[in-house]
């Protein structure tokens, strides 16, 4: 019998490791895996790149890994809001190191690596500081900037409901990152609301496939940073 | 001659927004234009974190943190509207389905170069988000701005000096003082607040414009 659930955050973080390449989801604390970070604080995984869209809000979740100077690099759209004090006052000192991709090239990467293409060709960022030095083409009268996949060695996602093979269901706009992130890492361990018996999510609105995800925990009711 | 306010500003760009269309509007005093959208257009708003059919921000008690806009406020969802994964949203931008986006802006250039995203300060710390994809994805990039800084300079320029967003891609812009469409033929004013003369308008800004008038009989 096939079961990906774990039975804890922290059993569902096993095997992280130094120097990993961990995308996080969520858009700030919207769709945050908060319990699984948790677990990887614990853990004690250190010389992460995390690829995210935001780089933390508060003092919580995300926030708190780096707090916790696990994080060697991150990539991510928008680092700088009004509660990323844990960040910029990393980034401020040269404690932490920033890849800067625009938001919709994040997600064309990421995008990439699930689906195995070798590069793509984005218009997105042409002609401007973040496409400096990459290769560029004109197609059909268009210019295009040329960009690697972004894979990862695990991701952390947060979705509503799970099953055993791993198919996911989201909520709301805490989807975000969560669909393109499963498939592009090595591991995907997703914490959901609830687990449901195989046959009980809906096949036509399976969002996320079970074959995109290696383990799934449970972390019921209100989590540390959202409903 | 009184400037326009805000809101005027935003009152101004939702009613140039037709019955249909596709609106992402960013962050900042773009989202104000929601507040403006008549009553009798159906308006499709899109949220860059993955909604279609964004509606007004919910009433107190009812807010949810899994539903919020591009500005991490809350916000609700129209009857009909969908959720999606940032693969899609993203799509829907670069692959040119939206209509029209609304943008803040540090400076336009004459060729419609935006700069909207950084001030390329050494100790700032850079953060773009989706400016970049809005600015080169939507069919319409409209960008609401004072006309002049505090610092006095105007916003509008023959070259950006501040680092670019995306370039050549915008189609018109809405200060507090006037509105101009970027043209093949130039900077057209199609608009200005009562009781500013052309000629007063010109004097403010660095590039030339032309009257929308005067250019139409040409």
């Amino acid at each position: 019998m096939i079961d990906k659930t774990t039975s804890s955050p922290e059993e569902a973080v096993a095997g992280i490791f130094d120097g990993a390449t961990v995308m996080i989801g969520g858009f700030g604390t919207a769709g945050q895996p908060a319990e699984l970070i948790d677990a990887l604080i614990t853990q004690g995984a250190k010389d992460l790149t995390v690829v995210c869209n935001n780089a933390g809000n508060g003092d919580l979740g995300l926030a708190a890994l780096l707090k916790a100077r696990r994080v060697r690099k991150i990539v991510c759209s928008f680092p700088r809001q009004a509660d990323s004090h844990v960040f910029d006052a990393l980034y401020r000192a040269g404690e932490i190191e920033l890849e800067l991709v625009p938001q919709g090239n994040i997600a064309a990467r990421i995008q990439a690596a699930g689906a195995g293409l070798g590069a793509i060709f984005t218009p997105t960022g042409y002609g401007t500081l973040l496409a400096e030095g990459k290769e560029t083409r004109e197609i059909d009268g268009k210019h295009y900037v040329l960009e690697y996949p972004i894979k990862a060695d695990f991701a952390l996602i947060k979705a509503h409901r799970g099953d055993r093979w791993g198919n996911l269901v989201y909520r709301k706009a805490a989807r975000n990152f969560g669909p393109i992130m499963a498939m592009a890492a090595s591991v995907t361990i997703a914490q959901v609301s609830d687990i449901v018996p195989l046959g009980e999510l809906d096949p036509e609105a399976i969002v996320t496939p079970g074959i995109f995800v290696q383990r799934v925990v449970a972390v019921p009711g209100k989590t540390a940073l959202a409903a | 001659m009184n400037k326009w306010t805000r809101d005027d500003m935003a009152r101004r760009v939702a009613q140039d927004i037709p019955e249909g269309a596709y609106v992402n509007l960013g962050i900042g005093l773009p989202t104000k234009v929601a507040n403006f959208l008549p009553k009798d257009r159906e308006i499709f708003l899109q949220s860059e974190n993955g909604l279609l059919g964004m509606g007004p921000a919910p009433a107190p008690g009812e807010e949810d943190p899994e539903l919020v806009n591009a500005g991490k406020e809350p916000v609700t969802l129209l009857d009909g509207g969908s959720f999606f994964h940032h693969g899609d949203s993203f799509a829907m931008m670069r692959g040119g389905h939206l209509d029209i986006c609304v943008l803040g802006a540090f400076q336009v250039s004459v060729r419609g170069d935006l700069a909207n995203w950084h001030t390329g300060a050494p100790d700032s710390i850079p953060a773009v988000g989706g400016a970049m994809d809005l600015a080169i994805g939507a069919k319409q990039v409209f960008v609401m701005t004072d006309h002049v800084t505090k610092q006095g300079e105007c916003k509008l320029v023959e070259h950006c000096t501040y680092p670019l967003t995306g370039v050549a891609c915008v189609s018109r812009i809405y200060t507090d003082l006037a509105v101009i469409d970027i043209t093949p033929r130039g900077l057209e004013v199609i608009d200005m607040v009562d009781g500013l003369t052309f000629k007063e308008l010109q004097d403010l800004t660095p590039v030339p414009l032309i009257q929308a008038s005067a250019a139409a009989k040409a």
